[in-house]
């Protein structure tokens, strides 16, 4: 889950990372009495989860009431990239003698945590990366250790922020790790890490991304998933717990396994046809979630045709085939469905499948042949 | 011959008790598997079909000489579970439960990796691993799978495993093991560590390699191929029409560079000397046509 920055910002609190005075708002009025709270000047920052806001207008420094309600009025509503804004961030604004970038995530490759930390933020931090790498000092950090204070300074020396930044920047990156670590982020990110013009160290912006696995040790986070924005059906599919992407084609596709899902949208494609969604219903699928996936693909206008990808292992081909059933009963499904069902107990469920074959419901033995089925299909049905 | 599992591998549950490590691990000794033992500490003494249930896995070790364990305990008890098993001297450590915590995996891959470099962790979120006709551990359906080599079978996705030991089964190609290693950030065996085990084992004369977008594995097995792997090996990647992924920030840019779509695995495989297959059905075939050769 990705957090919108004021959000970012609260999570950074937390764990005592320092961020700048303010607050969220939905109104107008909203805004004027965060920016009071705060004191002027403050900044108005749109809260959308996508890059260039600041060139599109979406930043605005305001010096008293009339102006925030100016900027506020102008700046909800407004689309950036396609995002809609709905919320505002109003902040106290800060006098800036230095902007720094710092991170952690995950190293995959290394099996080890990751720190990026160079003196040249505020920019396109990826534009240094590519160009001048060394400006960018990397920390690789175990586990297991943590990030001791040690190997956090030698870090900031390495980076070469300056002597004013370096005794609240051990501090702050620690308090940082930290949150990555004990708030089960995926990615801690702040660019720009400012330095303030009376040698205070604040993050002026924040992207986190959690773990959505972690969830379950943080009842806290129901909270902020009521704030994320999805269409209706990955709403519908999330309420569900379905993994649901929306595509542009005619071809709904329910697999099981992200693999197999990914595969499925391959081969569609291969044969000629165009995928509608990655609908992977995980392991362990039972009746229910199938008919559940059937409900969320049913409500796409756009799909003509539905291939439903099942190799079994956890989940078992009997289950599969009563839920295909059970959804024909429960849903008025406007497409006809191509089903290709293998492994554990399969025979069993083409044996339930066979029982109900029709027009509106299609067996295949192989994945290339139900995917072609179902492109055919899709397109008699235009 | 087989890499890390074979007819004499004694087997540990741990979950046994549960719903799914019940039906799996009942599966798994049906299928020949020796599953010798099963742990839950509020059940030890009581059995599973006549499978004995222990406390620990130290004691289950003891009892009955298991030197493999397979965990199917909830997602919260997962890093518990692999510390006792690694604790109590297991060789091997095949984790099935999905949904473990990306900085769980971090944290026990690590201790595992500095306290007991003698035990191989297997996942989290794998299918596990089968020598066909001899061992398999967790949830693969064993009658999917032909026997007797030569092919070796490395693969990060589950279901996709299925289908590749299905069409070569459908081709009459036995397999020598079939790993999987799942997609989880931190996965405890890599492509690279069993591409060396396959290249070292005399029964292994071809690989095949079924990776997916995401990460760096793909690219760090091509470098292997290229470098130190004499055998044939075909490769599949999923995900070349996936949704473009949520991007994790600029700082996973920053670490995995160009690396991580399906082309450019696709790429960095062929140029270590893979074939490269589009479908999984293309990869059985491009298989069949390798060890006709070899």
């Amino acid at each position: 889950m990705d957090l919108f920055e004021y959000q970012g910002k609260c999570y950074f609190a937390r764990f005592g990372v320092p961020v700048s005075t303010g607050g969220v708002a939905e109104t107008v009025e909203e805004a004027v009495a965060r920016a009071e709270e705060a004191g002027y000047p403050v900044v108005v920052k749109a809260q959308v989860q996508v890059g260039g806001r600041g060139k599109a207008g979406g930043i605005q420094i305001a010096a008293d009431a009339a102006e925030v309600r100016r900027h506020a009025e102008a700046i909800l509503g407004m689309d950036i990239r396609g995002h809609v804004v709905g919320r505002l961030l109003v902040e106290q604004a800060t006098d800036i003698a230095a902007e720094y970038y710092a991170s952690f995530t995950l190293d995959r490759s290394a099996k080890l945590d990751l720190g990026l930390l160079s003196s040249e933020g505020g920019v396109d931090i990826e534009e240094v990366a590519a160009h001048r790498p060394e400006a960018i000092a990397r920390v690789h950090v175990d586990p297991v250790d943590g990030l001791s204070e040690e190997v956090c300074r030698e870090w900031v020396e390495r980076a070469g922020l300056g002597g004013d930044a370096a005794p609240g920047a051990v501090q702050l990156l620690r308090a940082l790790y930290r949150c990555y670590t004990d708030g089960d982020a995926d990615l801690v990110e702040v660019n720009p890490l400012v330095l303030t013009t009376d040698a205070t160290l604040l993050a002026l912006d924040a992207k986190v991304t959690l773990d959505d696995s972690a969830a379950f040790r943080h009842p806290e986070w129901a909270e902020l998933e009521s704030t994320q924005v999805l269409d209706v059906r990955e709403q519908l599919a999330r309420e569900r717990g379905l993994q649901y992407v929306g595509l542009d084609g005619s071809i709904g596709i329910i697999a099981n396994g992200a693999g197999l899902a990914m595969s499925t949208l391959d081969v569609v494609h291969q044969v000629g046809g165009t995928p509608a969604n990655f609908l992977d219903v995980g392991g362990g699928a039972k009746a229910e979630v199938m008919a559940s996936a059937l409900e969320v693909i049913n409500t796409d206008p756009k799909v003509r045709c539905i291939f439903i990808n099942i190799f079994g292992g956890i989940t078992k081909g009997e289950e599969v085939a009563k839920g295909v059933v059970e959804a024909l009963g429960r849903v008025k499904l406007s497409s006809p469905i191509v089903v290709r069902l293998d492994g554990t107990n399969a025979e069993q469920g083409r044996a339930i499948l066979a029982e109900h074959e029709s027009e509106r419901l299609v067996s295949q033995p192989t994945m290339l042949d139900a995917a072609r089925k179902a492109v055919e299909l899709a397109l008699e049905r235009g | 011959m087989s890499i890390f599992v074979d007819a004499g591998t004694r087997v540990v549950v741990q979950g046994l008790t549960g719903s799914q490590g019940r039906f799996y691990g009942l599966r798994n000794r049906a299928y020949g598997t020796q599953v010798v033992a099963g742990t839950n500490p509020r059940k030890a003494g009581t059995d599973v079909e006549g499978i004995p249930v222990f406390a620990t896995v130290g004691d289950a070790r003891q009892a009955t000489g298991a030197s493999a364990s397979c965990i199917f305990v909830p997602a919260p008890a997962v890093p518990d579970a692999v510390l006792e098993a690694a604790g109590a001297g297991m060789e091997l450590v095949v984790v099935i439960t999905e949904g473990v915590p990306a900085h769980d995996q971090a944290l026990f891959y690590n201790q595992l990796r500095r306290n007991h470099p003698g035990t191989r962790l297997l996942g989290p979120n794998c299918p596990g691993i089968i020598t066909p006709g001899e061992c398999n551990i967790g949830i693969t359906a064993g009658e999917i799978a032909k026997g007797g080599g030569p092919v070796g079978i490395v693969s990060r996705s589950g279901t996709l495993t299925y289908q590749a030991l299905y069409e070569l089964k459908q081709k009459d190609i036995g397999v020598t093991t079939c790993v999987g290693i799942g997609g989880d950030p931190v996965p405890g065996t890599s492509f690279v560590d069993c591409l060396r085990a396959f290249e070292a084992d005399p029964d292994t004369r071809a690989v095949m390699i079924l990776g997916e977008i995401g990460g760096t594995a793909e690219e760090e097995a091509a470098d292997f191929l290229a470098g130190a792997m004499t055998k044939p090996v075909v490769a599949y990647v999923a995900g070349v029409m996936a949704p473009a992924g949520r991007k994790m920030g600029h700082a996973g840019a920053i670490v995995s560079g160009t690396k991580g779509t399906a082309k450019a695995k696709m790429t960095a495989l062929r140029d270590g000397g893979a074939e490269v297959a589009l479908n999984p059905t293309e990869a059985g075939e491009l298989m069949a046509r390798v060890i006709a050769d070899v």
